[in-house]
């Protein structure tokens, strides 16, 4: 789950990490006061938004007076944010970050994220902080510091020394660097982070090392051992269709085609999409049932794809493992009843218990369209939704 | 021979009486699996489906000798299930469960790392050595034994690779799914060693899916050491890409990660790509042609 930058800056703050003062506000009329709250004569307005590219998307903007702050947050709220990472219509901004604008002597950039071919935590960070660190990343890989981090020990005192270096933060801002560091695995671990990334981290006027802005990321996997997210999840950017999904632990994309996709496990999910845009056709959604799917689940997962009207035919493409296959047949059946379907369903079934699963729908009186194998399965849907 | 397995490897199996564990295990004794012993905390004394079972890995280890384990556990319990038959001395540790956080994951690794145990998955279909031994959750009648091996970091897509090279005639020496979690086991290099050492095995079909970089790093391996054919095909090709966040993954795997990275990089390396996920068992066909 990605999360909101106010939301991880509130979470930072608990672990002693210097942010910008501020507050988040989803009303235009509490802006002017917030500013004065701040107090100083300068405050930047930060759109939310669980993208990327947001200042170039004209989502961060300075203010210097109440009345200021009002029209830049009277203009973000409500409106969408569109930057080269979303789609043409954009994100929805539904909360607005109100924060001092710090004054700062220099841009750094600190991150820890899951290195998967080394298998560890790793930490970046560079001197060379801001919003081109990818192109600093390519073009000159050298001032890109990277340390792996022991999950066990923690960070070394040394790896800190040698950052430091490489930053040039010496007396004090070694000292706070090594604090920040620190608390920021910290957080990183507790929080199940799969990335927690700083940037600019500012070194400022004051000599204080600052997260301007941040980034997190948590591992979806790890939500039973943190009930906290579940109100933060619930804030949100998603379409109705995508939290029922999730509410029912279905893995669910919509997408801009007319095959509705019901398919078990990821890859052959995906590969089933590949294999729509082979034959000329175009998915209506990514939707993986999952490795062991119950009867309501796949009830729940076949409503969801007969609710989206844009759908002309539905492909249901399952190679039962630990599924079996007489679960999804009585789960077709089920939805089914319970909700009728006016379009072609094509049916290709194989593994654990196909035998009873194809007994069950020859037996249901269904008008449905067998397939043999992938290949014909993807032509026949095809052929159905034109 | 087979890889990692064979008919002999005695299994115990982690969270026999669960749903999926009962299952699963019934399934794998009707295959011909020497299932040797259960493991269930609390439950020792008992069996299941004529198994007995023990409170601990290190119970059902000593008192069967198995060299094996497959482990249905719940996420939240699994990564210990894991480090538990790993301290019992268990060769191969098979683990099936899906849905254990990254973090104790890199744990689970690193607690690995100075063990002789290793592991597969977790979130996996397993490891079958056709018509000898079966230890996951993949139907077993779609296999049929050959010298074809194959390994992937799908579940299903792998049963439709395999399938596809059945109904051709194209047996398998053995069928490893490696998993499709970030942080897993064994990967593709280890797999790829060991089946260029194996003996029986005279092709393989590699299958993997749109992030990570394990397949570019599998490429260069291919390049140096891989004598044998290879078929490959990556799923995703027109998955949409992700909102991303953060710089970080980036800075970390460069350009890799995207289909055509991996196509290039396997296809540079000598690999047949299929472009369909349906001509997989095709295209083994055509090479060993």
């Amino acid at each position: 789950m990605k999360v909101y930058e106010f939301q991880a800056k509130d979470i930072l703050k608990k672990y002693g990490v210097c942010v910008p003062r501020g507050k988040v506000i989803s009303h235009r009329d509490d802006a002017a006061e917030i500013f004065r709250e701040i107090g100083g004569n300068r405050c930047v307005v930060k759109a939310q938004a669980l993208t990327g590219g947001r200042g170039k998307g004209g989502g961060i903007q300075f203010a210097a007076t109440p009345e200021e702050t009002r029209k830049h947050a009277a203009s973000m709220l409500g409106a969408r944010l569109i930057t080269h990472q979303t789609n043409q219509t954009g994100v929805e901004i539904k909360y607005v970050l109100i924060e001092e604008a710090v004054s700062i002597k220099s841009e750094l950039y600190l991150a820890i994220t899951i290195d998967r071919s080394l298998k560890t935590p790793m930490l970046i960070a560079s001197a060379e902080g801001g919003v081109e660190i990818e192109e600093v990343a390519k073009k000159s890989p050298d001032k890109i510091i990277k340390e792996p981090v022991d999950i066990f020990f923690g960070i070394h005192p040394f790896q800190i020394r040698r950052i430091a270096s490489q930053l040039r933060l010496s007396g004090t801002l070694h000292a706070k660097l090594n604090t920040l560091i620190t608390s920021l695995f910290r957080a990183f671990v507790n929080n199940d982070c799969s990335l927690l990334e700083i940037n600019p981290l500012a070194v400022t006027a004051r000599s204080e090392l600052c997260a301007l802005d941040t980034k997190m990321d948590i591992d979806d996997n790890a939500f039973y051992r943190h009930p906290e997210f579940g109100e933060m999840s619930q804030r949100q950017d998603v379409s109705p269709v995508e939290a029922l999904a999730k509410k029912h632990k279905l893995s669910y994309i919509s997408l801009d085609g007319n095959v509705g996709c019901l398919v078990n496990g990821a890859g052959l999910a995906m590969a089933t999409m590949d294999i729509i845009k082979l034959h000329g056709g175009e998915p209506a959604n990514f939707l993986d049932v999952g490795g062991d799917a119950s009867l309501e689940q796949v009830t729940q997962a076949f409503k969801i794809i007969l609710s989206d009207a844009r759908v002309k035919a539905i492909l249901i493409n399952i190679f039962g493992g630990i599924m079996k296959c007489d679960v999804i047949a009585s789960g077709i059946i089920q939805a089914i009843k319970e909700v009728g379907i006016h379009i072609p369903l094509v049916v290709r079934l194989e593994g654990t218990n196909v035998d009873i699963a194809k007994k069950i729908l020859a037996n249901s009186g269904l008008s449905i369209i067998p397939a043999n194998n992938m290949k014909e399965a993807a032509g026949l849907v095809v052929e159905a939704s034109k | 021979m087979s890889i990692l397995i064979h008919k002999d490897t005695k299994v115990i199996c982690q969270g026999i009486t669960g749903q999926a564990g009962s299952f699963h295990a019934s399934r794998m004794l009707e295959y011909g699996t020497k299932l040797v012993a259960g493991v269930t905390p609390g439950k020792g004394g008992a069996t299941q489906h004529g198994v007995p079972i023990f409170d601990s890995v290190l119970d059902a280890a000593q008192h069967t000798g198995a060299n094996a384990s497959v482990i249905y556990v719940p996420a939240p319990f699994a990564a210990d299930a894991v480090m538990e038959a790993a301290e019992a001395g268990i060769e191969l540790v098979v683990c099936i469960t899906e849905g254990i956080p990254t973090l104790d994951m890199i744990r689970v690794k690193k607690y690995l790392s100075n063990k002789k145990t290793r592991l597969i998955g977790p979130n996996c279909p397993g490891i079958i050595a056709p018509g000898a031994c079966k230890i996951g959750i993949m139907p077993g009648y779609i296999h049929k034994p050959g010298s074809v091996g194959v390994v992937s970091r799908s579940g299903t897509l792998t049963y439709e690779a395999v399938w596809q090279l059945t109904q051709r005639g194209l047996g398998q020496s053995t069928c490893i799914g490696i998993g499709g979690d970030p942080i897993g086991g064994v990967d593709f290099i280890d797999v790829l060693r060991m089946f260029q050492e194996d003996k029986e095995t005279e092709s393989i079909v590699l299958i993997g899916e749109i992030g990570g970089s394990a397949e570019e790093e599998a490429a260069e391996i291919i390049k140096q050491e891989i004598t044998k054919p290879i078929v490959g095909f990556i799923a995703g090709r027109t998955a949409p890409p992700g909102r991303r966040m953060g710089h970080a993954g980036a800075i970390i795997s460069g350009n890799k990660g995207t289909a055509v990275s991996k196509i290039t990089a396997l296809k540079n390396a000598g690999v047949t790509m299929a472009d369909s996920p349906a001509d997989i068992g095709e295209t083994v066909a055509r090479v060993l042609a």
